[in-house]
């Protein structure tokens, strides 16, 4: 099992509410998803120059404030950072590899768990409800959000095993089914140099994207290979800068449903989601296609 | 009329107050208001009722339906009318997959399209679509009829056997042992009266059939009459 949840607004008046909208369709999902829940939203663009990181650690009490002091002093310029429950999220001027290689030589307990100019993504064990309420996810406000509960099937129950997974700056993955060939792709992106980091199967997917968006590759052109190099059931929803992206495996056994109004275009794998989105009733619903990739953007800002 | 408010009352209070109507009951007439997604709304009925569904319904609404004439306002989820007996199922939105899946007998029409593996072992049901089905529809297909206004996605009819398919629209292809049949008069009867039925407006004359070659399982043409 496993649910996803997706939410992209086409009014601005709707992003106010987006963390509130999510969090509604997130915990709908609780029967399909109850040993762990996340999201992603894209919200509060960094500066120009700068990169936005979410990290983790499972102490209630790390000392997010002396990490940030060391990393300003560093820096030389001060870094931004808000706690939110066992994650964080920093915004520093300085570019991300240059930062990533500061936080593994300095505070290696620290995990990243996204990077890039908007995105921040949340994820914890736990039932969704739970997972709202400890990283007070009603209140973000942003222009669009995927979430995930999961029910584990392939590898075990933690933090770092939970969705959405990161898949480059701004790029991130969920995903609803299993795959059948990722112990082998796992090795062969880590001998590529990816960084994988479980044993879970939806990392390789995720680490697998990044891989070919390394390469040169478009979102839409890494995609299409993933349907002729991934094995298995799935369902993605991929959360981008600018909007999300759906794409189904060819059987297409995973539910999946999309909907669309003036304000809001909305995903999920049960209508009951969408239904507690304002409007949801007038919604034009459709299930996707297999093997098509759907995506929404918006221009870049 | 009696209305039902999904918001008050859980489906499985409603379904159970629906399940206890007797033949003869006067409690003809229901509305459902507020459905939003929920599962399992009005299945297992078997009672001559008529049920009204204003909004999106979850998986499996209406189904093993006997009886009863349902009309859901909105979309379905998956298994809409699975395994139906008999009486009537009509959709006004799209369905997701599975549509009809192994209903032996009644009537389902879905006004838009459906998604994959609609009429999937289909066992004596008639299935009308007003747009296009997806993928594997009317896979291993046994009785009764599906009529599609629209187009047929990929393997359509795989491994059927004696239900009759009737496409307006391209079949992007068939299914093992599918095969396009000619249309004869009574091809044109039949299924004009199941669009009349489904209120279509679809001209039988635009329609192909298809059906089983009969090469896949063991059939032999002297024992045609037992079907």
């Amino acid at each position: 099992m496993c649910g996803i949840v997706g939410l992209y607004t086409k009014n601005p008046k709707m992003e106010r509410h987006l963390g509130d909208y999510l969090s509604s369709m997130l915990i709908e999902m609780t029967d399909r998803g109850p040993d762990s829940a996340g999201i992603a939203v894209y919200r509060n663009p960094a500066p120009k120059g700068s990169v936005k990181l979410t990290v983790h650690n499972a102490d209630p009490n790390y000392p997010w404030p002396q990490l940030a002091r060391d990393l300003s002093e560093e820096l030389g310029d001060k870094v931004k950072i808000e706690v939110r429950g066992s994650h964080a999220v920093l915004v520093a001027h300085e570019d991300y590899p240059t930062i990533r290689a500061w936080l593994h030589h300095h505070f290696p307990e620290v995990n990243i768990v996204s990077a890039g100019g908007t995105i921040e993504i949340f994820k914890e064990m736990g039932l969704p409800i739970d997972v709202v309420d400890r990283f007070k996810l009603r209140e973000l406000k942003g222009t669009h959000a995927l979430g995930h509960t999961r029910m584990a099937t392939e590898s075990a129950v933690t933090t770092e095993h939970s969705h959405p997974f990161s898949t480059g700056l701004d790029l991130c993955l969920v995903h609803n089914g299993s795959l059948s060939n990722h112990n082998r792709l796992r090795e062969y992106l880590r001998k590529h140099g990816i960084e994988i980091r479980t044993d879970n199967d939806t990392e390789v997917a995720a680490g697998y994207l990044t891989w070919r968006l390394r390469e040169g590759a478009t979102l839409e052109e890494a995609l299409e290979a993933a349907l002729k190099d991934l094995d298995g059931f799935y369902t993605f929803a991929i959360g981008t800068r600018n909007g999300f992206a759906v794409l189904r495996d060819p059987i297409a056994c995973k539910h999946a449903v999309l909907a669309e109004t003036d304000d809001w275009v909305a995903m999920a794998t049960e209508y009951r989601s969408i239904a507690t989105l304002p409007g949801a009733e007038k919604a034009t619903i459709w299930e996707p296609v297999p093997a098509q990739i759907y995506s929404w953007s918006r221009a870049e800002t | 009329m009696i209305e039902v408010d999904l918001d008050q009352t859980d489906v499985r209070t409603l379904n159970e107050r629906l399940h206890r109507l007797p033949k003869e009951t006067n409690e003809r007439d229901w509305r459902i208001v507020n459905p939003k997604g929920r599962h399992a709304i009005a299945v297992g009925l078997d009672v001559p009722i008529m049920v009204t569904i204003e909004g999106h319904v979850g998986f499996y609404c209406a189904g093993m339906n006997k009886s009863a004439d349902l009309v859901i306002n909105g979309h379905v989820g998956p298994g809409v009318a699975e395994n139906m007996m008999s009486g009537s199922v009509r959709v006004r939105g799209n369905a997701s997959q599975s549509a009809g899946a192994s209903a032996r007998g009644g009537f389902l029409v879905i006004e838009g399209d459906t998604s994959s593996r609609c009429g999937i072992s289909l066992k004596g049901a008639d299935i009308v679509v007003g747009g296009s089905v997806g993928h594997m529809s009317a896979f291993m297909a046994q009785r009764g009829h599906l009529v599609v206004c629209g187009e047929a996605g990929r393997s359509l009819g795989d491994s059927i056997y004696e239900a009759r398919l009737f496409v307006r629209g391209d079949v992007e292809s068939l299914g093992a042992d599918c095969i396009e049949k000619e249309m004869r008069p009574e091809h044109v009867e039949l299924l004009t009266s199941l669009l009349d039925r489904a209120g279509m407006k679809a001209k039988p004359k635009e329609f192909k059939r298809y059906g089983s070659a009969r090469k896949l399982y063991n059939f032999d043409v002297d024992h045609a009459a037992a079907y």
